[in-house]
């Protein structure tokens, strides 16, 4: 180090070169690691972009698949029976995924809370897999039949702890105050709860709910076992139903160009969907904020 | 409207409605602790015969033969904690990178759109990742295979027969078997880009927090943007750093459909960095629906059951570690 008189700025030189030289090469390093963690998801993008825009027509949307290798048909089998599924999945993952939230939220004290919040946590690090297997178990052995309820029911069970999650923190950014306020008006801890903290929580809970099963819609490792999947266009949720992510594993391990291009059409669309949700989500809670 | 005192009902502490209320939200969570005991008690139940025959050898026998109806993890087990721990070691640095990238370096108008990428990759379905490696990154690793096919003529020979009499060398352990593209480091590949968003946002929201006094005291010292980063910086956010690595980690070992699609399914040990193998998630996915045998399905059950106690584990220590070592500052 150069000495320098005190109050006089140090000369640009006192830094060595080798210090600045490493300072510039990692630099460098970082922002070529952030270009390589960025560059799939552009490559994906495109990729599914370029391939599978030619498979898509209107007859994607409105006719079941034809025969394994057969030119023609389309997904609708899948799209109404993700929507189908994900309605069920939002019924479960909401009734106990906002009630967990409200507990573990407004009861901190209850002896319960922390195994719950445990528990929770620890169920949302559980393969996606595994909950299939235990769907399976639990409803496809039982009905002995393989259902639309049983694969709703698997992404469910994942829904819920994201869900229980975000209620917990957006429940937790409603002000003291306002509860306070309720209570000096007289009314009981559950009308609170209910009337005045609860829909001042709704915009982040909806836009939380939506980011999860925006997640859970592109899943289909719970749903093999449990939904299994169904060619022909069924709305009822007590028989075999297909999926977007299900058909979409279907027709890329198959070993025909048609299904394949299917696939990545099939992808595109689930992308895309799943990308204009969370945008959504995202938008919501940043007007929220501003 | 003001009513008068005497037709205002002050509330009991312990009102009917509260108790209802209190009653019915517990009720309702207390399904989640359910769901998590029926987990284990329906997983248990149906890996008991295949416990019963072969015990703690299930973990260590290296066969695996629907047909002779004998069942061991090995080969799986060993195939999920290479990929795991493989696609770990690659993607921490570069998820470190955009985390220091983001919340250091860029400025506001660019930080902002590649953190959404990031969130963005962990949106993306794991079967669109597994249908893009098979069609866009296989045929590119089968090019490769085959340039060093050619390129090494003698040691594609002398790996053959030492394979034949069962044998491996080091050189051999790089050469591929045949070059199909599928196999093990593909699945790495796919696995590290899968798993880069969980670590990147993490490690991101941790040093966001790192407060401001940290790094402008060591800029004081004169110390470099690099010196301030490794020295102020990532010390203080080891902790969430750790926890976020480990939460990546639980990912990676359950990950299913995107490795199942390209890492070639094989239930034999590893032989090469090219080699087909299978993991743990992926055999659950691939042969339980055509699993007939109560002793295979209940072996593929007992796959099933090992991965959800390792992903409680992995899981729990991760939140542990997130709590315990986050310095005070920082807490939320």
């Amino acid at each position: 180090m150069t000495r320098t008189l005190p109050g006089v700025a140090a000369p640009r030189s006192a830094l060595s070169s080798g210090r600045r030289g490493m300072n510039l090469f990692m630099g460098f390093l970082i922002a070529l690691g952030t270009l390589i963690v960025v560059a799939p998801l552009i490559w994906i993008f495109v990729y599914l972009i370029a391939q599978g825009v030619g498979a898509l027509s209107l007859d994607f949307f409105t006719k079941v698949p034809a025969p394994e290798g057969e030119a023609g048909g389309g997904w609708l089998n899948a799209i109404t029976g993700s929507l189908i599924m994900l309605l069920i999945a939002a019924t479960v993952g909401v009734i106990v995924g906002v009630s967990g939230g409200v507990f573990l939220a407004e009861f901190p004290r209850h002896k319960l809370m922390p195994t719950i919040r445990m528990v929770s946590d620890v169920l949302s690090g559980i393969p996606a897999i595994v909950v299939g297997l235990v769907v399976y178990s639990l409803v496809v052995l039982t009905t002995r039949q393989f259902s639309g309820f049983a694969g709703g029911l698997a992404l469910g069970l994942l829904l819920i702890p994201i869900v229980v999650r975000t209620t917990e923190e957006v429940l937790k950014l409603v002000p003291l105050s306002v509860r306070e306020a309720g209570m000096a008006l007289g009314l009981p801890q559950w009308r609170v709860i209910l009337s005045v903290v609860l829909p001042a929580a709704t915009a982040g809970i909806v836009t939380g709910v939506m980011l999860a099963l925006a997640r859970v819609a592109g899943e289909a490792a719970p749903l093999l076992f449990t939904a299994f999947g169904n060619n022909l266009l069924n709305l009822d949720p007590s028989k075999p139903m297909s999926a977007l992510p299900l058909q979409i594993f279907i027709g890329a391990t198959s070993s025909y160009d048609v299904n394949q291009n299917q696939a990545k059409a099939g992808s595109l669309v689930l992308i895309v969907l799943i990308f204009l949700a969370s945008l959504a989500a995202r938008r919501a809670t940043r007007q929220k904020r501003n | 409207m003001t009513p008068r005192l005497s037709t205002f009902k002050r509330p009991t502490p312990n009102s009917k409605g509260d108790g209802i209320f209190r009653t019915t939200i517990i009720g309702i969570s207390l399904i989640i602790i359910a769901v998590f005991v029926l987990s284990i008690y329906l997983l248990g139940r149906d890996s008991i015969p295949a416990l019963r025959q072969f015990g703690f050898g299930f973990l260590t026998s290296t066969v695996w033969n629907p047909v002779t109806k004998q069942f061991g993890a090995a080969p799986m087990i060993v195939g999920t904690l290479i990929t795991s721990f493989a696609a770990l070691l690659i993607s921490v640095p570069l998820a470190l990178a955009s985390a220091i990238f983001v919340a250091e370096y860029a400025p506001r108008w660019l930080a902002n759109p590649v953190s959404y990428l990031v969130e963005l990759l962990a949106a993306v379905p794991s079967v669109v990742y597994g249908l893009w490696a098979l069609f866009a990154l296989k045929p590119i690793i089968q090019n490769f295979q085959l340039s060093l096919y050619t390129s090494n003529p003698d040691l594609v020979t002398r790996c053959s027969a030492l394979r034949g009499e069962g044998k491996n060398s080091l050189a051999c352990f790089f050469m591929p078997e045949a070059p199909t593209g599928l196999g093990l480091a593909l699945a790495i590949i796919i696995l590290t880009i899968m798993i880069l968003p969980y670590t990147a946002s993490v490690a991101r929201d941790v040093i966001r927090l790192v407060p401001g006094d940290q790094r402008e005291a060591m800029y004081a010292l004169g110390a470099t943007k690099w010196e301030v980063i490794s020295r102020a910086v990532l010390p203080f956010a080891r902790a969430g750093i750790t926890g976020g690595v480990i939460l990546a980690l639980g990912r990676a070992l359950g990950e299913t459909l995107a490795v199942a699609m390209v890492i070639g399914n094989s239930t034999e040990f590893v032989n090469s960095v090219w080699g087909n193998t299978a993991t743990m998630s992926s055999i659950i996915a691939l042969q339980f629906g055509d699993a007939q045998e109560t002793l295979q399905r209940s072996s593929i059950v007992t796959l099933g059951l090992l991965l959800f106690f390792v992903s409680v584990v992995v899981n729990y220590s991760a939140r542990l570690i997130i709590v315990r070592l986050t310095p005070r500052g920082i807490q939320q």
